[in-house]
């Protein structure tokens, strides 16, 4: 075929512009994220002492956290989106760096040496390890659907990896509210953990799906 | 840039819905595709003999894609960067992994290559494999010239019908030369 006449056939294909990247990815969020806040409030719930725990500051501290998270890995995802290479993509993730840090020498200085490993190990360790990942498996796959859809990134592996990292937020944020372990020692190992097989989840599925 | 076409302007016209600003944009980006992508398989060490399927994937992404342009920005990173994951990926399907950095040979957009239109064997062959509909329809616009009202006039179809069509047969020859091994 000449390429002229593709040409013609591509100005035939006239058809109102698509949703924006962004709000597709929020879509899918709010979707993949409903879905699992179903599945949240019907296997474990928020833990019984919501109301005096939203009254202490490593409580609050954790919901701050995980919604910088979330925010971060929604720039991420956006900029890495595009075929254009984001030129420093990681930066949308440096407000999470910093608060984390923050949080951490606020915590270390704030509580004896001798705390810090049971601080650390908490009490759920591995219920965080199992529900953020499940948690978070809806809200992937909608955000992948979403990507494929309205992206084109330069990278598909990197964009999926961002997807997953979006997803694994979104589960954490959920399960944060489950969570009895409040220290920012806690909250920073166990949840860096919890979202590193969804990332990698992540970056496989795009290396498939996000191809374009 | 130097040229005096000013491409972002063709694109943000042709997303107002104006069919010849489209058609310009597309006929200048595919004389600046068919001088990069020639470039590109000579410095991979490939004969320029697949360029023309290379330079109408490389237009298919761009028409499927092109609302990730972000009309705030110049358009010509936007069309690069589309170019070099096309020229990259074909190589890489063909079994060439080396880094292959297009900015090297890019040029300026305003670096027109030759003016005569190639013929890309592929997407003959992946239009043939299409439901006889699409082809038809895909046929019907583009070598006919006809309009998607009297296509569908013709084919007794609505002319919705006709363009809902046309894009999946669109959406569907992008997806086989992803699919595409030589």
């Amino acid at each position: 075929m000449k390429t002229e006449r593709l040409i013609e056939a591509l100005v035939a294909d006239r058809r109102p512009r698509s949703r924006p990247v962004r709000r597709e990815l929020a879509g899918a969020l709010a979707l993949g994220g409903l879905l699992s806040l179903a599945l949240f409030l019907a296997e474990i719930g928020p833990r019984g002492d919501l109301a005096p725990a939203l009254a202490t500051w490593r409580f609050d501290l954790k919901l701050v956290l995980v919604a910088t998270a979330l925010a971060g890995a929604f720039a991420l995802c956006l900029a890495l989106a595009r075929p254009l290479a984001a030129r420093r993509p990681a930066r949308s993730l440096l407000p999470l760096a910093a608060l984390a840090a923050a949080a951490i020498v606020v915590e270390l200085a704030t509580t004896p040496s001798t705390s810090w490993t049971t601080r650390l190990i908490g009490s759920n360790a591995l219920v965080c390890l199992t529900a953020v990942p499940v948690l978070a498996l809806a809200p992937l796959a909608a955000a992948l659907m979403a990507l494929r859809v309205s992206a084109a990134p330069a990278s598909p592996v990197l964009a999926g990896a961002a997807a997953g990292l979006l997803a694994a937020t979104a589960g954490a944020t959920l399960y944060a509210f489950h969570c009895f372990d409040d220290s920012p020692l806690f909250v920073v190992a166990w949840y860096v953990l919890a979202a590193i097989p969804v990332v990698a989840l992540g970056a496989i599925a795009g290396h498939r799906l996000l191809r374009w | 840039m130097a040229d005096s076409t000013d491409l972002s302007a063709l694109m943000r016209r042709a997303r107002q819905g104006d069919d010849e600003a489209y058609r310009r944009l597309l006929g200048h980006v595919s004389l600046w595709l068919r001088a990069v992508v020639r470039r590109g398989l000579v410095a991979a060490g490939r004969g320029p003999a697949d360029g023309e399927d290379v330079v109408q994937e490389a237009l298919l992404a761009m028409h499927l894609k092109r609302d990730t342009w972000d009309e705030t920005q110049p358009i010509e990173p936007w069309l690069r960067a589309i170019a070099r994951y096309k020229l990259v990926d074909h190589l890489r399907r063909r079994g060439f992994h080396d880094h292959l950095d297009i900015d090297d040979h890019a040029g300026s957009l305003a670096s027109m290559g030759e003016a005569d239109v190639g013929t890309a064997i592929d997407s003959q062959r992946l239009l043939a494999a299409l439901p006889e509909r699409q082809r038809r329809i895909v046929e019907e616009i583009s070598i006919e010239g006809r309009r998607a009202a009297e296509v569908a006039t013709r084919l007794g179809m609505s002319e919705g019908a006709v363009r809902v069509a046309l894009h999946r047969a669109l959406k569907a020859l992008a997806a086989a030369y992803r699919r595409e091994k030589p």
